[in-house]
C-alpha cells in the first residue's frame, strides 16, 4: 500500500487504528517532495523540522486519545499565502522571500488543534495574482498531468501537489477561482466556502471582501472533513459569520433526489470549449440521474463579474499591499538616499510584474475623480451580482456551470494575453463576488487529457448542500479516482 | 482708514480616548514603555493579520457624539485612509470619511454656538525616533492603533480666545464623560487651526491655510496671531494667500509651509472590508444617552441654587468632574457648603502642591475630609493643625482617621483649656515689660504677649481664643 494513494479520510483512520503513525505519514509526503518535487515545482518550501514536530505531537495527542478528529495525523500543504507559525510565509514573493510569520493563521491554528500536520508550502502566483502558478518567485509550477501545461492558479501548486501524490491533501485561497480553477486543470477536488465561514486571520490578503480559505484534496470526502476543522466563527476575524451549521463529513449523503440544480445558459455558450461543454454536461446527466432536476437559468449579470472583479479585488489589493514597504520585514532595497527611494525602490525590486500591474490598476481606480466611475460603480453592479444569485436561488437549490471555459492552458501562453487571462476567469469569480460556496469537481478529459471541472455553487451559507451534490456526483463515477501518470513519462526526462 | 479684518476659524482636534486596549487589537494603551513593547502583530500590521473593533471605543464615541449634540449614524463603518510614512505600520490609517460615527453636532462657548461638522473614529500612528548621533530613524509602534475621535468643527470661530474657550469645553465633556484626559502637552489632545481672513462686510471665505504641530492652549493663540498677521500682511500687499498646510514652531513663534494643495497626497479612501458595518441598535445607543453625567455647566447652576456658593466658586468646583463630586459628598458629610468649597478651591490645591502631587491624582475620602473641615472651621482643631491634619490625610496611603490623628497628636483646643491657662500666665509672668506697655495704654503691646504664647502652643490653640484668654488675663 502506497500511503500517498489514500485519501486523507482512509489515511486518518489508519493511523486512528495504528496500522500508521502520524511522523509515518509525515515522511511518505516528505519523501514524495523530495523524490520528484523539483519536477512539478508544487511546493514553496518543505522545513521539515517543525513538521516532524508537529507530527510528533500530533501522534503524543493521539496515543492520549485527545486528538478525536477524522483527520488526526494527517499530513496538509499549506498554500504559501497562509501564515505558519515561525515557517516561511512568502506568497510566492520576492519582497517577503525571508519573511517567516510569528503566529498561526487560524486555520492553521485548528489544524494544529484537531492533531492535523502542517507540513510544507505550496507553491502559487505571487500574492494570489494570477491564473496559473506562473508569476511565482519560484519559478512556474507545471500540470502534472502535462508538464507542458499551467495547472491553474493560483494555488496552483497546492493542486498539482494534491494530483500528483505529492502530497494528501491541501489549504488553498480563493479570490477569484483561485482553489476552483487549479483544482478543475488538475483533476482534483476543491471547495470555496462561503463568504466568513473559514477565518481570514493569518490568510495574507489579496482582495479582503473576496478571499477565502478553502480545502484541495481528492475527493469531496477529504474537503468535508477539513472544513469541519477549519470552519467556525473567529473572534479575530470580523468578517467570520457563525453560520449555523456544521458537520460537513456526516452531512454527506448523496442523496439528490429532487433537488433543483440551476443550468444558466449563459455558461455553455460562446467561448466555453467544445470538450469542456460535453464534460460538464455529462456532469449534468449524471446529477440527473441520480435524481436531480435540471432548472434552466439566466444570469444576464454573470458578463459584468470579470471587470466588476478586477476593480474591487485590485483597489483592495492596492491598499492590501503597501505595508509591504522594505520598513519593517522583507525586502528592502540596498541602495536609497531618501524616504521615498527605499519605498520605490523595495517595491519596484520586491514585487514581480502581475503584482504591480495590479497595483497600479488598483490604486487608479480608487484615484480622486476616479473612484465613483470604478470603484463605486463595481461596488453596485457587486450588490446587483448578489442580488440576481438571491433570485435565481429562489428557483434552484444549486447552479451547476464550468470551472473554466477551457481546459489548463500550456506554460507560457498566458501572461503575454492578460486579458484573455483575465476573462477566463468568468465562471469563478461570481462566487466570490456574491460570497457563494463553490465547490469544483473533475468530470472528465478534453482530447488532449486534461482534466476537465464541473463547478457547483449553493447560496450563501449553503455549503452543505453543495458538497453533498458533489459527494453524490463522485459516488456515481471515478474521474476523481484518476492520477495522473509519472510526470517524468509525460515530460520525456528523468 | 485702515482696513479692518475678520478672521475665520475651523477646528480639526483628536482626542486620545483612555480606553484600557487599543482600537483594534488587545495591546495597552498605556504611555511610556520600552518602544515597541505595547505591540502585537495586529497593530504592527504584519500580513494577514485583521483588525477587530474594540467594543468600548465605540461605547465612548457614541457617548462624545451626544454630548456634542451630534447625530449618531445608526450604520456607520470604517474607511481605510491609504499613504506611506513609516510610522504607518500598514501604510494605511483605519478612519471613517463615508459614514463617521457623529455629525451636525454644536457645542456652546459664553453665548456662541460652535456647530460640529462630524466627528469619527480612527487609530492613530506610532512615532518616529530620530537618532542623535548619524542618520538613523527608529519607528515605535506602541502608540499605533490608540484610539481617537477626531472632531472638525465648522468655521465658526472668529478669534483664539473662543478656540481656547471650545478646546476647555470639549476638555471638560469629555473629562466629565471619562473618555479622555484631554492633556494637550502629553498629546492626548491635538488641535489642527484651519484659517482664512477676509475684509469685514465680505460673505465669501478667504483661501484658508492649516497649522498643525500646536501642543498648547498657549500655542493655539499664539499660533492663530500669527497666522492671522501674516495673511493680513500679504493681502494688505495686494497678494494671495496659498492654500497649504504650514508646521507650528512653538520656539519661534512662527509657522512654515509644508506642502501645498497641489502637493496634497490623494488618500484614495475606500471601505475598511476587514471590518463590517456597525449597527447600532435603539437599546445601545439609549444605554449611552443614559449614561450621560450632569455636566459642568449645569453642575455648576445647581452648586448655586442648590448650596447658596458664589457662582465664582461653583464653576472652580466644577471644572473637574472629581472634584465636583467630592464637593458634594463632603457637603453630605455634614461640612458647611462654603467651608467645602472653600477648602476644596484654595486649602486642598495648596497642600497638594508642596506635596508636589497632582490634583487628578488624589481623592480624598469625603468622611474624613468632612470631618476635618467641621473641627477646623468649628475651632475645635486650631487651622494650623488642621492644614496639618489636611496634609496627613492627603499623603496617606492607608485608610486614615482624622479623629484618630487629632487625638494622637494632642491638637484638639477643647482638651488644652489649662494648658492654656498656665501658657498664658507663664508669657505674663516672662515679659514684665510688655504688660507694662499695654497697662500704660500702648494696647498693641498684646500682640507681642499673643505671639510668645502661640509659639509656645505650637498652634494647638487659635489667635481668636489667646487674644480672648489673655485679654481677661491681663485685666
Amino acid at each position: 500500500m502506497d500511503i500517498l494513494d489514500l485519501t486523507a479520510v482512509e489515511l486518518g483512520e489508519r493511523i486512528r487504528k495504528r496500522e500508521l503513525s502520524a511522523p509515518e505519514a509525515l515522511e511518505a509526503v516528505y519523501g514524495a517532495f523530495r523524490a520528484r518535487g523539483r519536477n512539478l515545482n508544487a511546493y514553496a518550501a518543505f522545513e521539515i523540522d517543525p513538521a516532524r514536530t508537529a507530527a510528533e505531537r500530533a501522534q503524543a495527542l493521539l496515543d492520549r486519545g485527545e486528538a478525536v478528529s477524522v483527520l488526526a495525523g494527517v499530513p496538509v500543504g499549506i498554500k504559501d499565502n497562509i501564515s505558519v507559525r515561525n515557517c516561511l510565509t512568502t506568497c510566492a514573493s520576492k519582497i517577503l522571500r525571508d519573511y517567516r510569520a510569528p503566529f498561526d493563521a487560524s486555520a492553521v491554528r485548528k489544524l494544529r488543534d484537531a492533531g492535523v500536520v502542517p507540513a510544507g508550502t505550496l507553491n502559487m502566483d505571487e500574492f494570489a495574482m494570477g491564473s496559473t502558478s506562473e508569476t511565482s518567485c519560484y519559478g512556474p509550477v507545471r500540470n502534472p498531468w502535462n508538464t507542458g501545461h499551467v495547472p491553474g492558479g493560483s494555488s496552483g501548486g497546492a493542486a498539482a501537489a494534491v494530483a500528483a501524490r505529492e502530497c494528501v491533501c491541501a489549504l488553498g485561497s480563493d479570490t477569484g477561482g483561485s482553489v476552483r480553477q487549479p483544482s478543475s486543470y488538475c483533476g482534483v477536488t476543491g471547495f470555496k466556502p462561503s463568504y466568513g465561514r473559514v477565518s481570514r486571520y493569518g490568510l495574507v490578503a489579496y482582495g479582503s471582501s473576496l478571499d477565502q480559505i478553502g480545502p484541495l484534496a481528492r475527493d469531496v470526502r477529504d474537503c468535508a472533513a477539513l472544513l469541519d476543522i477549519i470552519a467556525g466563527p473567529d473572534s479575530m476575524d470580523a468578517t467570520s459569520v457563525p453560520f449555523p451549521d456544521s458537520g460537513f463529513l456526516d452531512a454527506l449523503s448523496g442523496d439528490i433526489r429532487g433537488l433543483r440544480v440551476g443550468v444558466p445558459e449563459e455558461c455553455f455558450g460562446d467561448g466555453v470549449e467544445e470538450d469542456v461543454r460535453r464534460c460538464v454536461e455529462a456532469f449534468l446527466d449524471e446529477l440527473k440521474r441520480a435524481g436531480a432536476v435540471l432548472v434552466p437559468l439566466r444570469l444576464p449579470f454573470i458578463r459584468y463579474a470579470v471587470p466588476v472583479y478586477y476593480i474591487l479585488a485590485t483597489a483592495e489589493a492596492s491598499s492590501n499591499l503597501s505595508r509591504f514597504d522594505g520598513v519593517k520585514y522583507g525586502l528592502r532595497a540596498e541602495h536609497y538616499n531618501t524616504m521615498e527611494e527605499l519605498y520605490t525602490r523595495s517595491r519596484s525590486e520586491g514585487f514581480g510584474k502581475e503584482v504591480q500591474k495590479r497595483i497600479l490598476l488598483g490604486t487608479f481606480v480608487l484615484s480622486s475623480g476616479y473612484y465613483d466611475a470604478y470603484y463605486n460603480k463595481a461596488l453596485k453592479m457587486k450588490q446587483m451580482i448578489v442580488d440576481g444569485f438571491a433570485e435565481a436561488f429562489g428557483r434552484c437549490d444549486v447552479i451547476s456551470l464550468p470551472v473554466s471555459p477551457t481546459t489548463a492552458p500550456a506554460l507560457g501562453s498566458s501572461l503575454s494575453d492578460p486579458l484573455k487571462m483575465y476573462l477566463s476567469d468568468i465562471f469563478t469569480v461570481p462566487a466570490n463576488l456574491a460570497g457563494l460556496p463553490g465547490l469544483s469537481v473533475p468530470c472528465g478529459f478534453d482530447r488532449r487529457g486534461l482534466p476537465v471541472g464541473a463547478q457547483l455553487l449553493g447560496a450563501v451559507g449553503a455549503d452543505s448542500t453543495v458538497l453533498n451534490v458533489g459527494y453524490a456526483y463522485q459516488l456515481a463515477t471515478d474521474w476523481h479516482k484518476r492520477r495522473p501518470r509519472d510526470s517524468e513519462e509525460v515530460s520525456g526526462n528523468a | 482708514m485702515p482696513e479692518r479684518w475678520e478672521t475665520v476659524i475651523g477646528l480639526e482636534v483628536h482626542v486620545e480616548l483612555s480606553t484600557k486596549s487599543k482600537i483594534f487589537c488587545g495591546c495597552s494603551t498605556a504611555f511610556g514603555g520600552s518602544p515597541n513593547t505595547h505591540c502585537c502583530p495586529v497593530c504592527m500590521g504584519l500580513p494577514g493579520t485583521l483588525p477587530v473593533l474594540n467594543q468600548k471605543v465605540l461605547e465612548y464615541a457614541v457617548r462624545a457624539g451626544l454630548a456634542l449634540h451630534c447625530t449618531i449614524d445608526r450604520e456607520t463603518r470604517f474607511d481605510r485612509k491609504n499613504y506611506f510614512y513609516p510610522d504607518l505600520p500598514k501604510a494605511y490609517q483605519i478612519s471613517q470619511l463615508y459614514r463617521p460615527i457623529a455629525r451636525n453636532g454644536y457645542v456652546d462657548i459664553g453665548g456662541k454656538r460652535i456647530r460640529i461638522h462630524e466627528m469619527h473614529m480612527e487609530e492613530d500612528a506610532g512615532k518616529l525616533i530620530h537618532s542623535d548621533y548619524g542618520h538613523e530613524t527608529y519607528p515605535d509602534y506602541n502608540r499605533a492603533g490608540v484610539p481617537l475621535l477626531e472632531i472638525v468643527s465648522e468655521p465658526d470661530f472668529r478669534d483664539g480666545a473662543e478656540v481656547v474657550a471650545y478646546l476647555e469645553k470639549i476638555r471638560s465633556l469629555f473629562t466629565y464623560l471619562g473618555i479622555s484626559d484631554c492633556k494637550m502637552q502629553e498629546g492626548s489632545m491635538r488641535a489642527d487651526v484651519n484659517l482664512s481672513v477676509r475684509r469685514v462686510g465680505d460673505t465669501e471665505y478667504g483661501t484658508r491655510t492649516e497649522t498643525k504641530n500646536i501642543n498648547s492652549l498657549r500655542a493655539i493663540e499664539h499660533a492663530i496671531e500669527s497666522e492671522r498677521s501674516r495673511q493680513i500682511h500679504i493681502l494688505s500687499g495686494g497678494g494671495a494667500v496659498v492654500q497649504e498646510t504650514r508646521h507650528w514652531n512653538d520656539d519661534t513663534k512662527s509657522s512654515t509651509a509644508m506642502r501645498s494643495k497641489e502637493n496634497a497626497p490623494d488618500y484614495r479612501y475606500f471601505p475598511e472590508p476587514d471590518l463590517p458595518v456597525i449597527h447600532i441598535s435603539e437599546d445601545f445607543l439609549q444605554t449611552a444617552r443614559d449614561s450621560l453625567p450632569e455636566f459642568a455647566e449645569a453642575r455648576q447652576a445647581r452648586f448655586v441654587s442648590e448650596y447658596g456658593i458664589p457662582e465664582k466658586d461653583a464653576a472652580r468646583l466644577t471644572v473637574r468632574r472629581e472634584t465636583a463630586e467630592l464637593f458634594e459628598a463632603v457637603v453630605s458629610h455634614g461640612a458647611e457648603a462654603r467651608d467645602a468649597a472653600n477648602w476644596l478651591i484654595v486649602h486642598v490645591p495648596h497642600v497638594l502642591k508642596t506635596l508636589s502631587e497632582n490634583v487628578e491624582d488624589v481623592t480624598p475620602d469625603a468622611a474624613e475630609l468632612a470631618e476635618l473641615i467641621r473641627s477646623t472651621e468649628g475651632g475645635t482643631v486650631s487651622r494650623a493643625d488642621g492644614l496639618q491634619v489636611l496634609e496627613a490625610l492627603l499623603s496617606a496611603e492607608r485608610p486614615f482617621r482624622v479623629a484618630d490623628y487629632i487625638r494622637e497628636h494632642g491638637m484638639s483646643v477643647e482638651n488644652d483649656e489649662s494648658a492654656l491657662e498656665d501658657v498664658i500666665r507663664r508669657v505674663i509672668e516672662a515679659n514684665p515689660k510688655a504688660v507694662g506697655e499695654y497697662h500704660s495704654g500702648k494696647t498693641k503691646a498684646i500682640g507681642f504677649l499673643i505671639g510668645q504664647a502661640m509659639k509656645e502652643l505650637k498652634g494647638k490653640s487659635t489667635p481668636a481664643a489667646v487674644h480672648e484668654r489673655m485679654e481677661a488675663a491681663l485685666k
